[in-house]
């Protein structure tokens, strides 16, 4: 397979914030793609670099090969679902389905009008006055619609309710598999895209903290339950993420998969082991990384 | 139905050994395709082709070109084995562990192995002629 998207050493400061800190990525074509990180770590600002919508400080990016700038050879075949998409003052969804259907070469009015009802989205009320979720679902259907070779997502969920999400995350799986294509989603929601990506993507303070495979993390991380001295003993030798501890028993979450020998040996002696979601594990991960950048910063004081 | 913890390509492999093992998915039958096992478990279809691709190296699955994925001939047989090998360390273990920190023995086990086999078989005699 060849790499839809290439981010060379990408960095992007806005006056005093370091937004992107020189970031390199090459996202292969047909797959989706979990882009996930805390508000303000970067991921908004790298999505929007890659749809020409903003510039980029340092660095280099190439969407299919090209530089997407100005190029309307490439930015016909993506679309950027925002979260804070705005659409002149008197437009309704009919409007938005109709531009959208006019840029969009793959758009599937079918697709779109199933969708339409699925969210029971009022189409005749101004845009303006739609309520936050109805706002997202005009979004999430112009990004399933559209059909393009990239999609973005970037926090389509918002003010969706439980019941819509779910709409949302079948009726993607479904399309997907009938027309496989590159999706992006952005989400704090890891639990519920955690199935639907195939590689996961975390963001931190600007930098990668964590580019896989999100099968091959599900079990990178595990947690050893029991008498503290003995727990102690036992993850000594190995990166420790977290720890609690409840009197004499002590929870510590280890990085690292175990062979089933060593579960074996974890459960002989008398310890528990529990595993640790995808959600936990990114959690954790970025807990660390930021504890370590801020004791990095306190030794250059 | 999906666990936290382990690869979901593993699980998903697992679970068309179990409709296999159970006698639900026959020999020679056709396998659900890799999208209906996406759309069912709501998973990526690339995780569960990753799933199919296991089961076809190992020979418990074949393609037929253009229909779709079928069960093996002596895919039951060769599952049955496998399980069978790992009956011990995935359930005996465990129970001798748990048995130990209670401060049951091996005879304590076997006997309480035989009493509860006694009320299973003859709960599956009763089953079905409510007399």
């Amino acid at each position: 397979m060849t790499a839809v998207i290439e981010v060379n050493n990408l960095s992007k400061h806005y006056k005093d914030k370091r937004a992107l800190d020189n970031v390199s990525l090459s996202l292969e074509g047909d797959a989706i793609y979990g882009l996930l990180g805390r508000n303000g770590a970067g991921k908004t600002t790298l999505m929007s670099i890659l749809t020409a919508q903003n510039f980029a400080t340092s660095g280099d990016v190439k969407v299919f090969g090209e530089h997407p700038y100005e190029n309307a050879r490439v930015l016909s075949r993506i679309c950027f679902v925002r979260e804070s998409q705005k659409y002149p003052d008197d437009a309704t969804p009919r409007h938005a389905f109709k531009a959208a259907s006019l840029f969009f070469t793959n758009w599937d009015q079918e697709l779109a009008e199933q969708l339409i009802k699925e969210f029971q989205l009022p189409m005749k009320q101004t845009i303006k006055k739609l309520s936050r979720g109805q706002l997202s679902a005009v979004g999430v259907i112009i990004g399933l619609a559209s059909r393009a070779d990239i999609t973005f997502f970037d926090e389509p969920y918002l003010g969706l309710d439980a019941v819509a999400r779910q709409i949302f995350y079948d009726r993607l799986l479904e399309d997907y598999s009938e027309h496989p294509r590159t999706i992006i989603l952005s989400s704090h929601l890891i639990d519920e895209v955690a199935n639907l990506i195939e590689r996961v993507i975390v963001i931190d303070d600007g930098k990668i903290l964590l580019n896989e495979e999100t099968d091959a993390v599900r079990d990178r991380a595990v947690t050893v339950v029991g008498d503290s001295a003995e727990v102690d003993a036992w993850v000594a030798s190995r990166e420790v993420l977290h720890r609690d501890q409840l009197g004499r028993v002590a929870s510590v979450t280890v990085l690292g998969a175990l062979s089933s020998e060593e579960r074996a040996q974890v459960t002989a002696s008398g310890l528990d082991l529990a595993p640790v979601s995808l959600q936990q594990l990114i959690v954790r991960l970025t807990q660390k990384a930021s504890a370590e950048s801020g004791a990095e910063n306190q030794e250059v004081r | 139905m999906i666990e936290e913890g382990k690869a979901l390509f593993l699980q998903i492999a697992e679970q068309i050994e179990d409709s296999i093992l159970d006698g639900s998915l026959e020999e020679e039958s056709k396998a659900p395709s890799t999208n209906e096992l996406a759309a069912f478990y709501r998973i990526n279809p690339a995780t569960a082709a990753k799933g199919v691709a296991m089961l076809t190296d190992k020979g418990v699955l074949y393609k037929r070109r253009g229909i779709g994925m079928f069960v093996q001939s002596g895919a039951r047989e060769l599952l049955l084995g496998e399980r069978r090998s790992a009956f011990a360390d995935r359930y005996i273990d465990p129970l001798l562990a748990e048995a130990r920190t209670l401060g049951l023995g091996a005879d304590d086990l076997a006997a309480l192995l035989r009493e509860r086999a006694a009320v299973a078989a003859s709960a599956s005699t009763t089953e079905g002629n409510p007399a």
